[in-house]
């Protein structure tokens, strides 16, 4: 194949992974407006084990099996209330309506698979990507290609945290999300298949920027459960819509930790371990107080604040959350902010084109290297 | 979270607060209650410097302080583009100035926010390892009476005996890596010790990060020199164009190295969305070790410092030029040589300046441009370039006589001109007189000045060296602090209790578990352990839909 044919490839499957995450998004909205005026109660039988542990844990172990298949279905406990008692194995809610419990599950399935066939596709358009340029290489050299893998790892992340965390809940707002920057990235931020500038030429370029992306797309699904335990904390316990489907915010803050503390340590090693290493061999000095540095310092020093607050008296719950969505902000500053004003302030210093070694994170004209 | 038995091994620093028995003791002393000693005023300081939420408003604070920095250019980063930035912003300067805005991660607010937010670690850490270490080789505690009260907890019914029930419970949790204690009617287990363990590695790990930075900071430089091609360098003080030691640094640790630049060489783009672009820089060096030792060769490239010894050498830039040389109008060579112009843009149009202060009748000086690909725009009425390679150059200037200003005695940059006592040469209808040359052109000056000659086109390139020594201290602080917070994030230290007694003929098996991560989700933990315990009911697939 050659690039071109190659470079085609990566746009369709591009524009293919779009449709379908689209039609996911639909298939995981049909799925919960069937659910709309269902008592959240009714679903609890096929409540992700992870989210019903106060419910569970209550009974004998025995009874208390995970529900291996149960996760699918985008449904959890209830209000806050859910976990003061009023759910022994006895109320078991007589009229479930059999159709509507059907329709939700499909749909829900349904959205699932249409999701992994989707991150398939999405995948196919980052190896276009890397396979279109001359020489071969990594496909996260700009800025449309960096969002393009940033959306990926997000959504592959949800699916492979998915059984394990029981996010099903989360699904409707992670592919929505992924769809929203990936529609972004194909009108705003597109670029044609370029070789690399020199200094990004480096074998770290694999290793620093997929530990970024990885860490990026932890701490934005931590980011996601954050955002709904403070909705959640604020209004707790209505019966029914949405709210009442996600898990309580005990859960929430549960998943939240476990992600970013995920995440935490990857941006270590991406910010604190191989960036220095890479920028040390390449412009000389391995802490340069570059903008981009900086802010990968901010944000490392507020989810290491986030990481204390949970465990912090007076800080745990609700400013440990509103602390994890300020470390998320710092992450997507430094991203899409930096990006665009640093590369101006870089050129108004006649900087960008001698220095071969210039920052790589500032860009030369076009901007958004990462 | 925090469990009411044993040593505290979770996150938790004591509150700031006065002990209840310092308050009595004041009283006693006839002291309004409140006011404190000199002795309770500092243990009261150190207290609330090494809580928690100190800690946690420094690691803020710290963020916040970072920021200005990443704004406003700073004077250890590019002082070049500060300069700039003041001369754009005369009123703003002095103020910046004086907050140290400049120099944000030198200046005193910003050392003061890190150096309390050691010394609350320090303060946090170490009376932390001492608990630690007691509590390292403590037996996990006692069964609580209830262990229904405890959130995750279970119970069933079995005949089979109590002690084979405990005997049972002690072998699976010593399967599963538990510390196990065995009561007489319980069975207490704990696991994850080493979680405070990495924990304390980490933020002891921190220090050492800091101790190789500041080493770095205090015993290293960093130096830059444009370098043409052909010419050579040998590493002291004098040869740099611009040099940033560190506070400590002493000449005699620079090592005497030289090296020469014998050819530097670019492949540009032609095609492509990034044609224009310029890749694979190659400067080859011939550099000794020491003055006697043999010379080598190495090819300088992007990604590919030359080591030598501690000292490491980097291509950071390149740009070309012009060869010019100047007469005056007695006919003397008052100027002549490589000329380097900076780069202004993409395209490397660069600016330089020529300085002749020995020409007669007056002194000369050029101002202008180098255009790699000389192209004309008809919209700006002037030229610009087209391509960064040297296709079709050209070097515009405009002419300067009078005093340069050079015979003052205060240094002068070589890359700009003090115009402020010379007069431009203009034409008869007043517009600029420029010079435009290719290479081999020559022109002669108006009024008998003399002439100016473009003899040809050398590159320089921009070479860094710099010494970091506490590079490896840094790195093997920050490997050692990853390592440290994998162990604290993901070692899950738990508590599990199996209580059994005989109750109405039967045994009655209780277990419990305990998180004490603050993190994990004991549930499963204790589903698993309760479903293998001796006599557990087996798991029912039809139960779980009921």
């Amino acid at each position: 194949m050659t690039d071109a044919a190659w470079e085609t490839l990566s746009n369709q499957a591009v524009a293919a992974c779009g449709v379908v995450y689209f039609l996911a998004l639909l298939a995981h909205l049909v799925e919960w407006s069937s659910l709309r005026n269902v008592p959240a109660d009714t679903a609890r039988t096929a409540a992700p084990r992870a989210t019903a542990k106060a419910a569970a844990t209550a009974k004998a172990p025995a009874t208390a099996t995970t529900g291996a298949d149960a996760g699918r279905v985008a449904v959890a406990t209830g209000g806050a209330s859910g976990a003061a008692g009023a759910d022994g194995p006895g109320d078991t809610p007589a009229a479930v309506d059999p159709d509507r419990t059907r329709r939700v599950e499909l749909f829900g399935r349904l959205g699932l698979l249409l999701t992994v066939i989707a991150v398939g596709l999405h995948f196919v358009g980052l190896v276009g990507r890397g396979m279109a340029a001359d020489p071969n290489r990594v496909p996260w050299g700009n800025m449309y290609e960096f969002t393009l893998s940033g959306t990926f790892i997000v959504a592959l992340l949800y699916l492979v945290l998915n059984r394990r965390l029981g996010l099903a809940w989360m699904a409707p707002i992670v592919v929505g999300f992924v769809l929203a920057l990936l529609m972004v990235a194909v009108l705003w931020l597109y670029d044609p298949v370029a070789p690399l500038t020199e200094a990004l030429d480096s074998y770290w370029l694999v290793i620093h920027v997929v530990s970024a992306a990885i860490a990026t797309g932890a701490f934005t699904l931590g980011g996601i459960c954050s955002v709904v335990y403070l909705v959640k904390e604020r209004r707790p316990g209505p019966a029914t819509g949405p709210l009442a489907r996600v898990p309580e915010p005990a859960v929430l803050d549960r998943i939240s930790y476990r992600i970013h503390s995920f995440g935490f340590p990857v941006w270590t090693f991406a910010v604190l371990i191989t960036g220095p290493i890479w920028a040390h061999q390449a412009w000389s000095s391995y802490w340069n107080w570059d903008p981009k540095e900086v802010w990968a310092f901010i944000t490392w020093v507020v989810y290491a604040a986030y990481l204390h607050a949970r465990s912090t008296a007076g800080w745990k719950g609700r400013n440990a959350a509103i602390l994890a969505l300020v470390g998320m902000a710092t992450l997507w500053f430094n991203f899409i902010g930096i990006n665009y004003f640093s590369s101006t302030s870089q050129h108004s210093y006649a900087g960008g084109a001698h220095q071969i070694g210039a920052p790589v994170h500032a860009g030369d004209g076009s901007p958004g290297r990462l | 979270m925090n469990p009411p038995t044993g040593p505290v091994l979770n996150d938790q620093r004591p509150e700031g607060h006065v002990d209840t028995q310092d308050r009595d003791a004041a009283r006693r002393d006839g002291r309004r209650p409140g006011e404190l000693t000199l002795r309770e005023m500092l243990r009261w300081v150190w207290r609330q410097l090494t809580s928690m939420r100190t800690a946690l408003v420094l690691l803020l604070l710290l963020a916040l302080a970072a920021i200005p920095g990443s704004l406003i250019p700073q004077k250890g980063v590019d002082s070049l583009k500060t300069s700039q930035w003041q001369d754009a912003h005369p009123q703003l300067t002095p103020v910046y100035e004086k907050l140290g805005l400049f120099t944000v991660y030198s200046s005193p607010w910003f050392s003061a926010i890190y150096i309390l937010l050691m010394v609350s670690l320090v303060g946090c850490i170490v009376p932390r390892t001492l608990v630690y270490w007691r509590g390292l080789r403590a037996r996990p505690p006692a069964a609580p009476r209830n262990l229904a009260r405890l959130p995750d907890h279970a119970a069933y019914r079995t005949d089979v005996p109590v002690d084979e029930v405990l005997a049972g419970a002690r072998a699976l949790l010593r399967k599963r890596r538990y510390r196990v204690e065995v009561a007489e009617d319980a069975v207490s287990a704990e696991r994850g010790y080493l979680r405070e363990a990495g924990n304390l590695l980490f933020h002891l790990s921190v220090l050492v990060v800091l101790v190789g930075f500041a080493i770095g900071g205090m015993f290293g430089y960093k130096g830059g020199v444009i370098l043409v091609v052909g010419n050579g360098f040998s590493n002291n003080l004098t040869q740099y164009d611009d040099f940033v030691p560190g506070s400590l640094f002493k000449a005699s640790d620079m090592e005497p190295f030289s090296f020469d630049v014998k050819d530097f060489s670019v492949d540009w783009l032609t095609s492509g969305p990034r044609a224009g672009m310029a890749r694979a820089f190659d400067a080859r060096l011939d550099y000794r070790t020491s003055p006697g030792a043999a010379s080598q060769e190495y090819d300088l490239k992007v990604n590919h410092p030359l080591t030598v010894g501690n000292s490491e050498v980097f291509l950071i830039g390149h740009g070309y030029a012009p060869v010019i040389t100047v007469r005056d109008g007695k006919g003397n060579v008052v100027y002549s040589g490589p000329t380097i112009f900076l780069p202004t843009d993409q395209s490397f149009a660069s600016f330089g300046v020529v300085k002749a202060p020995d020409a007669r009748p007056t002194q000369i000086g050029l101002e202008g441009e180098f255009y790699p690909t000389v192209a004309f725009s008809k919209q700006t009425g002037s030229y610009y370039s087209a391509f960064g390679n040297a296709l079709d150059p050209l070097v515009s200037m405009l002419v300067y006589t009078g005093d340069l200003g050079m015979d003052t005695g205060t240094s002068q940059s070589v890359y700009s001109l003090d115009k402020s006592k010379t007069t431009m040469l203009t034409k008869k209808d007043g517009a600029p007189y420029r010079i435009d040359l290719r290479p081999g052109q020559k022109t002669k000056l108006p009024n008998g000045l003399g002439t100016v000659s473009f003899d040809g086109i050398k590159r320089w390139t921009k070479i860094q060296i710099s010494q970091t020594p506490g590079k490896r201290i840094a790195l093997a602080g920050v490997v050692l602090a990853l390592i440290g917070l994998l162990g604290s994030l993901f070692i899950r230290p738990r508590r599990v209790w199996v209580r059994a007694r005989r109750e109405g003929g039967v045994t009655l098996v209780e277990v419990a578990a305990l998180d004490r991560s603050g993190g994990g989700d004991v549930a499963t933990v204790l589903d698993e352990i309760a479903a293998a315990l001796p006599g557990a009911p087996q798991k029912d697939s039809g139960e779980e839909q009921s």
